[in-house]
């Protein structure tokens, strides 16, 4: 247990393994991501309420709840890195905010798209949607503290504990849908509840966040990756690994 | 298929401004994430391959191989 928790921690070991997941992910997320899209815009039904505006459900909802557990994610990696000092789970942490942030402001802009046809307005400043945009600063806060500290191990252990603390924010996010009157409506999916929508609709969504659960280990490995050699780079691991595009030039 | 032309796919029963704009940016932004991800890869590869081929000219008569000029040596790498 200790030997596997140990290797998991060994960033030439994560970016072997890494290297070899990436064209599965890419391939198969980028598969899901083009069905669910068809499916979605082509053979979903209509709402009956809402016409054909509601097929921004369809990336609106994962791109949403993909924010939310990508900064879940971060604050685990957060408290990982700062008991343990495991380099791999900071290494996470950072690969992971700027695509947090993306899915964060993709998630708010869908948002306020859909909005406009079905509430009649682009912003509210209602719980759910002042919860969300919180989230986008602290996302932001995120990368502008690592960036403003020089000192690597320093930044890291201030990202940890800010990411830590803005942990509060994802159940008022999850919750403010029933805490609060607003008017974003309730979730769509639970585990103790049939869904809300008929398996039509609910299936392509279904394929999407799969899609985009796959699209965000893609971009996080190859991040990752990134962020490992720029580390290791004084190692000789990495420098056999530049060897052959330096012979090429 | 819930359209029954191409037009009244565009069209998206007249919500086709916000249906595209979202679909559109959406596709935007996950393509710059993907693009920019790679790129950065290999900016830190070529700057790597660039650090390695200047420490081994700049090392005294280090990696320089017996019977090779500094310079030849320097430029093989």
């Amino acid at each position: 247990m200790w030997a596997f928790f140990h290797k998991l921690g060994s960033p030439k070991w994560f970016f072997d393994i890494a290297g070899r997941c990436i064209p599965w992910f890419a391939g198969s997320s980028i598969a899901l991501l083009v069905l669910g899209m068809v499916w979605g815009l082509l053979f979903a039904p209509p709402d009956y309420q809402q016409g054909d505006s509601y097929r921004i459900i369809f990336i609106h909802v994962p791109s949403s709840a993909l924010a939310m557990s990508c900064y879940v994610m971060m604050a685990v990696a957060g408290a990982i890195h700062l008991v343990w000092r495991m380099k791999l789970a900071d290494v996470f942490a950072k690969a992971a905010a700027p695509v947090g942030a993306a899915l964060t402001f993709l998630g708010l802009f869908t948002g306020s798209v859909w909005g406009k046809p079905t509430w009649g307005t682009w912003w509210v400043w209602d719980a759910r949607l002042t919860s969300m945009l919180i989230l986008l600063f602290l996302y932001l806060g995120i990368i502008a503290l690592r960036a403003a500290i020089e000192d690597p191990q320093t930044s890291a252990r201030a990202v940890s504990v800010l990411t830590l603390v803005g942990v509060v924010n994802i159940p008022i996010i999850k919750y403010s849908v029933n805490w609060w009157n607003t008017l974003h409506q309730t979730a769509t999916f639970t585990l103790t509840n049939k869904p809300t929508m008929p398996p039509s609709m609910y299936l392509p969504l279904l394929v999407m966040l799969l899609a985009f659960y796959l699209f965000f280990a893609w971009i996080v490995c190859v991040r990752m990756q990134n962020e490992i050699l720029e580390r290791e780079k004084r190692t000789r691991w990495v420098r056999e690994l530049v060897t052959p595009a330096t012979a090429r030039r | 298929m819930q359209f029954h032309s191409f037009a009244a796919f565009i069209a998206m029963g007249g919500h086709g401004f916000y249906v595209w704009l979202a679909y559109g940016v959406f596709l935007l932004v996950i393509t710059t994430l993907v693009v920019d991800s790679h790129w950065r890869r290999r900016r830190i590869l070529a700057r790597q391959a660039r650090q390695m081929r200047r420490e081994q000219v700049a090392k005294p008569g280090g990696r320089v191989v017996k019977g090779q000029s500094f310079q030849e040596a320097g430029e093989s790498s």
